[in-house]
């Protein structure tokens, strides 16, 4: 690390471009992989002749119905959870801090699932309505932790912060299981696997609904990078430069959690991407979020795209959602992170 | 000492009355709490038909059969999984003198669970008395997994945030696995009541097999308890004292491992109970374990059996898990112990 920070700001700017463009190629390589693996098998040359309009029908269907929705909403969700573990870890001053551990994803979860349960078939209910319905639990959990882990004079210490969002997102899952239960079995189906991170949502109407929040958070986010490196330092040296803290750490805050529930919406409860992604793109470019945050959400788009791609070609008749791949990758690394942390 | 559970400047206090106090009440509590509980259910059955359905039982009146072969069972069920997982929770909060122990929140419960969804998927035929076994294995693991993280963590001091940290992670992987495991072997539906905590499912069979593995764990656990109040000062006042803290400590995990196996068997891993009653039991009686550990027994029996009533009524006909329900006691409890106890957590 240290010698990362003694790196002129202008090295690290072309480092940062550059691995932000080997991260687009890999992107696109696994994006291609993903396009040909899945129960129905398409060779390159067929997906791209089907690309450029000359296919079967069925590989028609497959392509552009099936699997090219699904992976745009892999990398949309992947990008949008990545950043905003970034902008939790920045604004919340702690490495550990990610929406599935700070149970935020839980909230936004229980929403859908109230929505999804009153629904009688999943198929009816309206995709555009669903980020909404997320955000509104994602928020509502995100204000509730907020002030369960405000002590007055003290503020907002992280260990309590973490502490208080694991109690939450117990109880939410408690609540989320009555709920779950009480299903018929069709809709258990559904929501189990959607708890799992299936990417379930795969077509183009969930594209749509998605793209939006991402196309408006994901700018604002970076715009407000150069905040999120003085709101990264202690609290007495970001007020001292002038800085409303209060207000920008909640419009981040806001943001962030907007991301993570938009996601959720659409993507089902996938875990651990908010930690890594920041966590993989800090090492190698360094903590400034101008640089850093690009690179957090190229990697996490790579992350469940490449959990996807593994959860359906994993095992042959039934397919692994990208959320339980994601986390069998991501707990050892956060057992690691764990494990080097000071706290 | 900067993590030191009991307030090192008040004087070890003691209430034996208190203790005693608890026990008979608790008892009494216990028995009509499982006379209670056989008469809540959708099929509405009185006390003179439960008196004589165990005194003069009658095979052809469905009634009996439902107390003798469902209801009677779940509720000796809860009362020993309750005293279990109570015990548990509070050996380790008195071994490792961390306030947030409990099995569910450690991971002791994950690894047991997940270790019964491999046995259910690989080896569906294997008899209850068997399972039991790969259980205390699996709470083992469990245990293990999250005490040699916060163990081999930079520093090496097991914090209760790097506990109950490391307890979350771990517990997550663990459920992730299951769940994939579960949706592979398409054993879906049944899992998710009994991972949140499926009492109702209990069986005279499960309780035969699991009663006599509970009464050695709790004895042990009586056995352990002057040294657990020992060690529960500090290792090295243990150590001072000449107690051999790592034989004290390993023979605690191994009843722990016991008493917890044994409940997830049964009923799935249910949380907050060793967080809540060990607590509650602390403040009213102190803390000399030779008390803790008895009246904890007595109240976690007590605490499930009424958590059970209330899964029963409160969405009737539908059952409620009883994970569920005593996570709504165990939440704001533990938010609470988050609060207060902040600078012995870090």
């Amino acid at each position: 690390m240290n010698s990362d920070i003694l790196l002129h700001s202008q090295k690290r700017k072309n480092r940062s471009i550059k691995l932000v463009f080997l991260f687009g190629i890999l992107l696109l390589l696994v994006f291609i992989i993903s396009l040909n693996t899945g129960r129905y098998s398409i060779t390159p040359i067929e997906v791209w002749h089907t690309l450029l309009g000359a296919g079967t029908k069925k590989q028609n269907l497959v392509l552009f119905e099936l699997r090219l929705p699904r992976m745009i909403i892999s990398v949309l969700i992947g990008a949008g959870l990545a950043v905003s573990g970034a902008v939790l870890q920045g604004i919340s001053r702690n490495g550990l801090s990610d929406p599935g551990i700070l149970g935020i994803n839980a909230g936004a979860g229980l929403a859908v699932l109230l929505f999804v349960s009153m629904y009688p078939s999943t198929s009816l209910a309206p995709p555009f309505l669903m980020p909404f319905l997320a955000l509104l639990g994602a928020g509502l959990t995100a204000i509730l932790i907020y002030f369960l882990a405000y002590k007055k004079g003290q503020g907002i210490t992280a260990t309590r912060l973490l502490l208080t969002g694991i109690a939450v997102g117990a109880g939410i899952s408690a609540a989320t299981v009555i709920l779950v239960l009480q299903l018929n079995p069709r809709n258990f189906e559904f929501v189990v696997t959607w708890q799992m991170g299936s990417l379930w949502g795969a077509n183009w109407k969930f594209v749509l609904a998605l793209l939006p929040w991402m196309i408006i958070l994901l700018p604002y986010v970076y715009w407000k990078s150069k905040t999120m490196n003085i709101l990264s330092m202690n609290e007495p040296i970001s007020g001292g430069l002038g800085l409303e803290i209060h207000k920008e750490r909640l419009a981040l805050l806001a943001a962030a959690v907007g991301l993570a529930a938009s996601s959720v919406a659409t993507g089902g409860g996938i875990g651990f991407v908010g930690l890594l992604g920041p966590h993989i793109a800090r090492r190698m470019v360094g903590p400034e979020h101008q640089y850093m945050l690009p690179l957090t959400a190229a990697v996490g788009a790579l992350l469940v795209l490449v959990g996807d791609t593994i959860g359906r070609s994993i095992v042959a008749n039934t397919e692994v959602p990208a959320g339980v791949i994601i986390s069998l990758l991501g707990g050892p690394y956060f057992i690691y992170l764990l494990m080097r942390a000071k706290a | 000492m900067s993590n030191f559970q009991l307030k090192a400047d008040a004087p070890i206090r003691t209430s034996p009355w208190m203790a005693m106090l608890i026990i008979i009440i608790g008892t009494v509590v216990i028995v009509f709490g499982i006379g209670a509980s056989i008469v809540t259910g959708v099929a509405n059955i009185s006390f003179g038909t439960v008196w004589a359905s165990i005194f003069h039982f009658d095979s052809n009146n469905d009634h009996h059969v439902i107390i003798q072969s469902l209801r009677l069972p779940r509720a000796l069920a809860g009362a020993l999984v309750g005293a279990a997982f109570a015990v548990s929770g509070a050996m380790m909060q008195g071994m490792t003198r961390n306030p947030i122990a409990d099995t569910g929140l450690l991971g002791v419960n994950a690894g047991a669970s997940f270790v019964l969804v491999l046995v259910f998927a690989f080896f569906p035929s294997l008899s209850f008395e068997y399972i039991i076994l790969f259980s205390f294995i699996g709470a083992g693991l469990g245990a293990g997994l999250v005490y040699s993280i916060a163990y081999f963590s930079k520093g090496g001091r097991m914090t209760p945030l790097r506990l109950v940290l490391a307890g979350a992670v771990v517990g997550s992987v663990l459920t992730g696995l299951s769940q994939a495991l579960s949706l592979l072997f398409q054993i879906n539906y049944d899992l998710a009541f009994w991972s949140a905590g499926g009492i109702s499912t209990a069986e005279w069979f499960q309780v035969s097999v699991m009663l006599p593995w509970i009464i050695v764990g709790l004895l042990a656990a009586m056995i352990l308890s002057r040294s657990i109040t020992i060690l529960s000062l500090g290792e090295d006042v243990a150590a001072g004292l000449g107690q051999r803290t790592k034989w004290t400590k390993a023979m605690g995990a191994i009843v722990v491992m016991i008493l917890t196996g044994a409940s997830v068997s049964t009923v799935g891993g249910v949380a907050f109970i060793g967080l809540i009653v060990p607590h509650i039991v602390r403040f009213l009686v102190g803390v000399d374990y030779r008390w803790i550990i008895p009246c904890s027994a007595i109240m976690g029996g007590v605490l499930v059996i009424l958590a059970d009533i209330g899964a029963k009524t409160v969405a009737m006909p539908y059952e409620t898990p009883l994970g569920s329900i005593i996570a709504i006691l165990g939440v704001p409890f533990f938010l609470y112990l988050a609060r207060k106890e902040r600078r012995e957590l870090t």
